[in-house]
C-alpha cells in the first residue's frame, strides 16, 4: 500500500532533515537484525555445510573413524542421479505432493464458499469442527488415523464392510504402497484443509457485497459472479495458500515415518523426506544425503518459482 | 453447488459419511422462499462436514475412554459406555509423560516468545520502510520457508553437538525459531501493511512522535495479527517432530516423540489402542483447549487481517 517513508509526514519535516534521513536509513536494518541473525544461525550455516558436504565423501569412516572428509567432486550427485530407486521415490513424491495439494485446495475453497452461504450457527459449527482438526498435533492425528485404518478392528474397515457388496474385512491399508499413500494423503488433506478454508474464507469476506449485488441485479449467474468478481479478489490468497501446500506436502516426513512404524519400512513406502533420512542419517552417508537434500531444495524452488515471483510482485505493489 | 460440495468429500471419508446424521431431505416443499430452503440445506451440509471432520478427534477420545474388552471386539463401540480413565493411568504410569511435558512446554514458550518479537520487528521493517536490500530480504524469507527440514537436519545435528546444545531446550528452541520466523514475518507483514499509514500520519500531525503514534495507534490494531501469528507459532512448535527426532534423545524427548514411542511398540507386541489413544489425547487436549479459548479471536484475527491487507 502507501506505507513508504519516501512520503515523509509533514509534521516530521520540521525536524532537521539530515538526522531524519540517517535514522530512516538505520532503523529498518536494526529491526531486521534478530530475524536475520537467527536465520543465518539456524538455516544459513546448515545450508552452506550441506552444499560443501554434498561434494565430499562423508561416510561412516569420516563420521565414526575421525577421518577428514575428502572432496570427491560430483561423485555423490552422479551416484544419486543414476539410481533408479531414487528416481522412483522422487517421481512418487512429486505426484503425491501435487495430487494432495490440489485436492486440499479444492476442498478448502469449497468449504470457504460454503461458509459464506450459510447461517451463523452452522458456520460456527463448521469452523469449530475444522479448528479441532487443525489443532490436532500431527503425531496424535497420525496415530488416530492408523487406529481408524487398523486392519482387524479399525472403524474404517468395519464401516466399509457394512456397504453391501464391499468386502473390506481385514483389508491391510498399510500393507501395499498404493493404499499406504492413500491413507497418508487422507491424513494430510484432513489436517491441511482447515488452514486453506480459513484463509480462503478470510479472503472471501473481502469481496464487496455491493459489487456482488450489482452483478446479481445485472443478471450474472452464480458461476459468472464467482469467475469475474469473487475469484479475482481472492486469487492472491489462493496463490499463497497453494504455494504453501505444495511446499509442505513435498516435505511430509512425520506422517510417513509414523505410518511406517505401523506398516512397512521398505523403500517402496518412502517419499523423499524419509528416503533422505534413511540413506543420510541411518545409512551414515552424509555426502549422498546432502546431494539428495539439495535436489529437493532445487525441486521446491523450481515448483514454486512462479509463485515466489508473483508474491514479490504483490509485495512491490503493496 | 451442493452436488459439487459433496463430490470431493465422498472418496475421502466414505466410511464416515456412513455413520453421520442423514442429510436434510432435498425435496423440500416449494412455495416458501427458495433461497431460504437452499440456505438451510447448505447449513445442514456444513454440519455434516463438521461431524466428518471432527470424527477422528471424537474417535480418539472415545477409544481412550473405553475399556480394553470393548476395543478388542471386532465390532467397534461408537459411544464411550463404561467410560473410565484406566487407559490414561496406564499411559502415564511410567512417569516419562511428565518429563516430556516439561520439555515441550519449555521449548514452545521460549520459541514462540522469541519468534514473535523477531518476526514483529522484521515485519515492521519490510512493510513500513523502503531500504536497500528489502527485496532480497523478502525473497530470502520466501525461499528459506521452503528449505526442506530433511535436508538440513544432518547439518543441524552436527552443529548442535559441536556447540554442546544437543538434547537441550535452548538448542531445540533456536532451531524452532529459525524454522518458524519466515512464515511469521510473512503473516505479520500482511497485518502491518493492513493498518493504513495515514492513521499514524494523522496522529503525528496531532503532535505525537513516530514511536508514540506507532505504539498508540498501530500496535493495538495489530493485536489480532499477533494473536494469530502466536497461535500459529505455538502449534508449529508443540507439534514439531522432525527436528526433535534428530536432536533430542530418550531423556529429553518432547511429547510428539513420547507419543511415537507407543506406535513403535506395535512392531514388537500387540498394540494396546486404548492406551495409545489416551496418550494421543494427552498430547492433543491442551492444544485443543487452547484453541477453543482463542477460537473467536483467531478467526476474527485472520479475517480482519485479510480484510485490511
Amino acid at each position: 500500500m502507501t506505507s513508504t517513508l519516501q512520503r515523509t509526514p509533514r509534521a516530521a519535516i520540521t525536524r532537521t532533515a539530515a538526522t531524519n534521513r540517517r535514522r530512516k536509513a538505520f532503523a529498518p536494518y536494526m529491526f531486521l537484525i534478530p530475524a536475520i541473525g537467527i536465520l543465518l544461525f539456524g538455516l544459513g550455516y546448515p545450508v552452506i555445510w550441506q552444499v560443501v558436504t554434498s561434494f565430499q565423501k562423508y561416510g561412516a569412516m569420516q563420521q565414526l573413524g575421525g577421518q577428514a572428509p575428502p572432496f570427491v567432486g560430483l561423485d555423490n550427485y552422479i551416484a544419486v542421479a543414476t539410481s533408479p530407486e531414487f528416481w522412483g521415490v522422487a517421481i512418487r513424491s512429486i505426484v503425491f505432493c501435487v495430487v494432495t495439494a490440489a485436492i486440499t485446495l479444492v476442498i478448502g475453497m469449497l468449504l470457504a464458499l460454503l461458509m459464506t452461504a450459510i447461517g451463523k450457527a452452522s458456520r460456527l459449527t463448521l469452523q469449530i469442527g475444522l479448528l479441532l482438526a487443525w489443532a490436532m498435533p500431527v503425531v496424535a492425528a497420525t496415530t488416530v488415523w492408523i487406529w481408524l485404518f487398523d486392519r482387524r478392528r479399525g472403524a474404517v474397515n468395519y464401516l466399509l464392510d457394512l456397504i453391501p457388496g464391499v468386502d473390506m474385512n481385514r483389508f491391510d491399508w498399510l500393507g501395499t504402497p498404493s493404499t499406504f499413500f492413500i491413507v497418508a494423503s487422507v491424513i494430510i488433506i484432513w489436517m491441511s484443509v482447515p488452514f486453506v478454508a480459513f484463509s480462503a474464507y478470510a479472503a472471501l469476506t473481502q469481496v464487496s457485497e455491493e459489487v456482488l449485488e450489482a452483478a446479481a441485479l445485472d443478471g450474472a449467474a452464480g458461476w459468472q459472479r464467482f469467475r469475474s468478481i469473487i475469484f479475482p479478489t481472492i486469487r492472491p490468497v489462493i496463490a499463497i495458500v497453494l504455494l504453501l501446500q505444495l511446499i509442505w506436502d513435498l516435505r511430509v516426513f512425520t506422517q510417513i515415518t509414523i505410518l511406517q512404524d505401523a506398516g512397512s519400512r521398505s523403500a517402496d513406502f518412502d517419499l523423499l523426506g524419509t528416503y533422505i533420512y534413511k540413506s543420510g542419517v541411518a545409512g551414515l552417508d552424509f555426502g549422498q544425503g546432502s546431494a539428495m537434500a539439495l535436489f529437493v531444495l532445487a525441486l521446491t524452488i523450481a515448483l514454486s518459482w512462479f509463485y515466489i515471483r508473483s508474491l514479490l510482485k504483490e509485495d512491490k505493489q503493496s | 453447488m451442493t452436488a459439487a460440495l459433496i463430490a470431493p468429500e465422498a472418496p475421502l471419508d466414505r466410511a464416515q459419511v456412513e455413520q453421520s446424521p442423514p442429510r436434510a431431505p432435498r425435496d423440500s416443499r416449494p412455495g416458501r422462499s427458495r433461497r431460504r430452503v437452499g440456505k438451510t440445506l447448505l447449513g445442514a451440509l456444513a454440519v455434516v462436514i463438521a461431524v466428518i471432520w471432527v470424527f477422528p478427534v471424537y474417535w480418539m477420545i472415545n477409544s481412550a475412554l473405553l475399556p480394553k474388552s470393548y476395543l478388542e471386539s471386532f465390532t467397534p463401540t461408537f459411544f464411550p459406555v463404561e467410560a473410565s480413565l484406566g487407559n490414561f493411568r496406564a499411559a502415564i504410569a511410567d512417569g516419562t509423560f511428565f518429563s516430556a511435558l516439561g520439555i515441550s512446554v519449555g521449548v514452545t514458550l521460549t520459541a514462540v516468545f522469541c519468534c514473535l518479537i523477531f518476526a514483529f520487528l522484521a515485519s515492521i521493517a519490510i512493510s513500513r520502510f523502503r531500504f536497500r536490500g528489502r527485496t532480497s530480504f523478502v525473497l530470502a524469507v520466501l525461499v528459506v520457508q521452503m528449505l526442506p527440514a530433511e535436508g538440513l537436519f544432518i547439518a543441524q545435528y552436527k552443529m548442535m553437538s559441536t556447540l554442546g546444545l544437543k538434547g537441550s531446550i535452548i538448542g531445540l528452541s533456536l532451531l524452532y525459531i529459525a524454522a518458524i520466523v519466515p512464515f511469521t514475518v510473512w503473516m505479520l507483514r500482511g497485518f502491518v501493511a493492513g493498518v493504513p499509514i495515514e492513521l499514524e500520519e494523522a496522529a503525528m500531525v496531532d503532535g505525537l512522535s513516530r514511536t508514540q503514534a506507532f505504539l498508540r495507534i498501530t500496535f493495538p490494531l495489530l493485536a489480532p495479527g499477533l494473536v494469530a501469528s502466536g497461535v500459529y507459532a505455538f502449534l508449529q512448535c508443540w507439534n514439531e517432530f522432525t527436528i526433535a527426532l534428530v536432536l533430542m534423545d530418550q531423556s529429553s524427548e518432547t511429547l510428539p516423540l513420547w507419543l511415537r514411542g507407543f506406535v513403535q511398540q506395535s512392531s514388537t507386541r500387540a498394540i494396546d489402542w486404548g492406551q495409545v489413544m489416551a496418550a494421543s489425547a494427552l498430547v492433543a487436549v491442551p492444544v485443543i483447549a487452547f484453541f477453543l479459548i482463542v477460537q473467536g479471536r483467531l478467526t476474527s484475527g485472520l479475517v480482519s487481517g485479510a480484510v485490511k491487507g
